[in-house]
This record gives structure tokens, C-alpha cells and sequence, in this order.
């Protein structure tokens, strides 16, 4: 199914692609790289979103025409060859956890990280275990290198299982409304996008209450919900909410 | 906290994700107490229910912590743009490289497949890193001081020679690697002289 081109909502955008550059209207400050279905950028759209920052996302498919994130237009922004990347004041940055702090720091209205120092290490080892420790190792890259769709299920479901029973734990002390305590935080902005690559790969959720609790309040929230993938400009007509 | 109320490090002498923390203590002067935990042994003593029970905090997490409760010397920068290529960096390395080749990972690929997925993974990090080196490294990754960005590189530099990886295609990697590694905290710190370093490895 050809992915669309163009935002959706009729907009000019950059169009990430080959040979179609398309003259656009005065580009705005924060531009996220994004592809809709990945969770590292969903993390950075939820910031946007809940930080009320005006942003037009510039999508890169992530599987078509062997990947754009490939290109040499890409590579030349962001080495790293991966999704999310912002460009933003003058530069443009990878890694979603990078981003969201610079993004933390730079507009601090609905801190998304604790003041208490204690509160906010938890915060990051949350962050972390599911941005270093789950996603990466399900992610599209390496799913590439798993031979067989079978075998790829399998592999998914483990690192993700893994990482849940860890994280099922840990969220029994630290958890309130939200993964730590009562307010949204980055450890939060990981969690649903993580739970949607869990159910992608059908994981049973049963041994994961506190996980799923958790999903279910924060998917209720307007920024997680203008930043779903089924939302997106990039969002194919089939997937779309 | 151990009875003299130094802080407990539980580290494995060859883990990447140990040295950083133990380079960071030593960069801050933090005194504190070593427990081996032996990612090999008995199947590996990190799965046991005890050490399960106490743990895990995640690598950079404890890093920022240090950071925050214990502020010289600095290891992010004050200014948010160079905090954030420090960030980056470090995200890319502990994030994107060594989850990829970590002991867990290459028991699933199995051992004849384990070598050439290991330096896959470190290849392809290392030539994004080579490619961003070329315009935030100074003396160091990030300008002229030592950052959390460099605690991240000489561990993963020591796994990519363990794992036999060319480090020709990598100038500014192998430069800021020998620079850091004359550094004491790196040295104190390195796999070769801790407690639960096997005999052949000593230094």
C-alpha cells in the first residue's frame, strides 16, 4: 500500500524522498524526523505534545524503497541513520532520550523529569531499561538479521518479556498513578510506545498488571493520543484511527 | 549502602556497563565498595533471585544520579546544546551499540554466528560515531572535557578489541581512546585491575 506523500491534512511538508522536494511555506522551529509506527519517535512526539511545541514532522519510511533512513539526504542530517532525529535552534539531534532531556532543558513547562534526585533516577532507569534495554533489541534493524518470520516472533517476544518482568518490579515500588508516583515523566512517554511494539508482537500481557494499568491511563491523555501512530502523517490508509 | 555507608557497586571486571560507572566514581572521587557479580559463572550470577531483588539500575541512569548528587566534576556540560551531543553520544554507545553485543544477546545468536554479529553491531555504531567525532570531538568527544560521552567510549572501544574489530576506518575513536586511557580515573578503573579480575588477566 503506497504510504502518502503529503501531510495528510493538506499541508505543504518536506517530503523525504528522492527527486520530489517540494517548495514549502515558512518551515517551522522544531521539525521531528518520524516515521509513524516507530516507538522512539512516538516518545518524541508525546513530549511535543505535552509540551505544546509546534512542530511539523517530516516522515522517513523506514522500510520502503529499502529504507530512507538510508538515504544520503538522511545520513548527512543524522549519521545514525535512525528515526527520531530534530532538527531544531540551528541543529539536529538524535536519540529520543537525548532529545527529550535537551527538550526538557530547554522548555521546562511540564517537567518531565522529578526535581527529587532520587524520584528522577528512577525515572531514567525506566527510561533506559526500556529505551536501552527492550527497544533495541526488537527493533527493525535487527529483526532484519533473525532469519524467518517465526523466529522473529519469537525473538521480539523475548527481549520484550524480558524487559517487562524486569520492569513489572521495579514499577511495584515505584509506581503511583503513573510509572513513578502521581505525575506523567519520560519513564511514562517509553512505556505506551513500548506497550504497542508488545502487542504488535502479541505478548500476553497477564503477567504484567501494573504495565498494563498504567498503558490504559496514559493512552487516555490528549498527547498520547494526537501523537498515536494511527494518527500520523505518514499513518497508511489501513491503519488509520 | 555497605556498614561503613560507601556506596555499593555490583560489577562484573569486563562489563562495559560496570566500567563506566566505576570510571564516573573514580572521576568524582567517590569512595565505594566493589561486589562482584560473575556474568558467567553458575549461569550467571545476575540472574539470581538475590541479586534480581536488589537491582537493576540501568547504566546511564546511575551516571546522572552521580551527577546530580555529587556535581565535580562535571561530567555534562553546563550549555544544553553540548549537554545534549554529550547525551547523544552516550545514548548512541550504551543505547545502540553495546545492548547489541552485550552476553545476552550473543548466547541467543550462537557461537559460530557470535563473532560476526558482534562486529556488525559495533561497525555500524562506530562509523555513525567517527561521522559525529568529526564535528563535536576537541580533545575529548565533546570539546576539551572529559564527559559522560567518554566514559561511554574507552569501554566500548575495549569491547571492539576483544571482539577483533578493525580500527583503522575509526582515527578519531582510536585518538580520544589512547587519550583517556592515560587519564587515572581510566586506569583504576580499567577491567585488568579489579577485584574480581581472573589472575591471566591482571595487569
Amino acid at each position: 500500500m503506497p504510504v502518502p506523500e503529503e501531510c495528510v491534512q493538506g499541508e505543504m511538508t518536506q517530503v523525504f524522498s528522492k527527486g520530489t522536494k517540494k517548495k514549502e511555506k515558512k518551515m517551522p522551529k522544531r521539525i521531528p524526523y518520524s516515521y509513524f509506527r516507530s516507538s522512539c519517535s512516538w516518545r518524541v512526539r508525546i513530549t511535543l505534545a505535552l509540551k505544546s511545541i509546534d512542530y511539523e514532522t517530516v516522515p522517513v519510511n523506514l522500510i520502503k524503497a529499502g529504507g530512507q533512513q538510508f538515504s544520503k539526504e538522511f545520513q548527512a542530517l543524522n549519521p545514525m541513520e535512525q528515526v527520531p532525529a530534530l532538527k531544531t535552534d540551528g541543529t539536529t539531534i538524535g536519540q529520543s532520550l537525548a532529545i527529550i532531556k535537551y527538550l526538557e532543558e530547554t522548555r521546562p513547562t511540564l517537567q518531565l523529569l522529578p526535581q527529587d534526585p532520587k524520584k528522577r533516577v528512577l525515572v531514567r532507569m525506566i527510561s533506559d531499561l526500556i529505551a536501552g534495554g527492550i527497544q533495541p533489541l526488537q527493533n527493525l534493524s535487527i529483526l532484519k538479521q533473525v532469519v524467518g518470520q517465526e523466529n522473529q516472533l519469537a525473538w521480539a517476544q523475548k527481549a520484550i518479556n524480558s524487559g517487562f518482568s524486569a520492569l513489572e518490579q521495579i514499577l511495584q515500588s515505584t509506581a503511583g498513578k503513573y510509572c513513578v508516583g502521581d505525575e506523567v515523566s519520560m519513564a511514562d512517554l517509553c512505556l505506551v510506545p513500548q506497550m504497542a511494539n508488545a502487542e504488535r508482537y502479541k505478548v500476553d500481557f497477564t503477567p504484567y498488571p501494573t504495565i498494563s494499568r498504567i498503558n490504559k491511563v496514559l493512552l487516555v491523555l490528549e498527547a498520547f493520543q494526537v501523537s498515536h501512530p494511527c494518527g500520523q502523517p505518514d499513518t497508511p490508509t489501513e491503519l488509520r484511527a
